[in-house]
């Protein structure tokens, strides 16, 4: 599916990076060895974790995005990382939960 | 491929803004190479959690990396602590790390699993107060 139909029927602000045309798979965890594990090439990453660790993972897993819930924010470090290595990530004012809710209804 | 290619990186203790460098160094090194990118994930995990557990845990370290004709070679050196109980360390969602580290995200007890679950080979020789060496091997070569 096309990440900027997703972005737009979220409502997702873009806080870094340059959007990937497709997503393929969301998860959605705080732990960075968990997420390091689980997050599969060209998938959505929903955490309210925001530090630069995050953005090395989210590179390394080679996500398609990183959408930070609950309005969560990067900081300038973070914002820099993901410019730098080509990490897209995203804002939302919605929960974890509210997110994966509405995903799955978007892509059903 | 003729010869082992290598790369050596100092992975510096207590820097969380660094860290992951190396790794993000060699998985780009080893796409240049051709490498495919389950062997590629593989290695990227495994070097990450390694390089995460130096941090943390052992003021930083060395970390070699060696491609041969067969396998991906990753020592991981550190002159940190030591691992008390090996056996303890490996189980899933065991961790030592302190409350700021958890607060990063790191912490989930996963690393040293998730090191042995993505590489073909794992040797922990480790030794209180001297350190730890961690030799993984992830293999290319079917």
């Amino acid at each position: 599916m096309k990440l900027s139909v997703l972005a737009e029927k979220l409502g997702l602000t873009l806080l870094a990076g340059d959007p990937p045309e497709e997503f393929d798979g969301v998860y959605a965890g705080d732990f960075l060895s968990r997420a390091m594990s689980r997050v599969g090439e060209g998938e959505v990453w929903i955490t309210i974790m925001n530090n630069v660790n995050v953005i090395a993972v989210a590179s390394l897993t080679d996500a398609a995005c990183v959408i930070l819930a609950e309005d969560v924010g990067l900081d300038d470090a973070a914002r820099a990382a993901a410019d730098s290595k080509g990490v897209c990530v995203y804002s939302s004012g919605k929960t974890v939960y509210e997110l994966c809710r509405d995903i799955a209804a978007i892509v059903s | 491929m003729a010869e082992n290619i290598t790369f050596h990186f100092d992975v510096h203790g207590d820097n969380f803004s660094s860290a992951g460098e190396a790794s993000q160094v060699v998985k780009k090194k080893l796409r240049q190479l051709g490498f495919p990118p389950d062997v590629i994930r593989r290695v990227s995990i495994a070097m990450y959690e390694g390089e995460i557990n130096m941090v943390i845990h052992a003021d930083g370290g060395d970390a070699d990396v060696t491609v041969t004709d067969e396998d991906i070679i990753i020592v991981l050196a550190d002159k940190g602590p030591g691992i008390p109980d090996v056996d303890l360390a490996m189980q899933e969602g065991f961790s030592t790390a302190r409350e700021h580290i958890r607060s990063l995200g790191f912490g989930a007890g996963m690393g040293l699993p998730n090191m042995k679950k993505y590489t073909d080979t794992m040797k922990i020789d480790t030794e209180i107060g001297v350190g730890t060496t961690i030799t993984m091997t992830v293999k290319h070569k079917a």
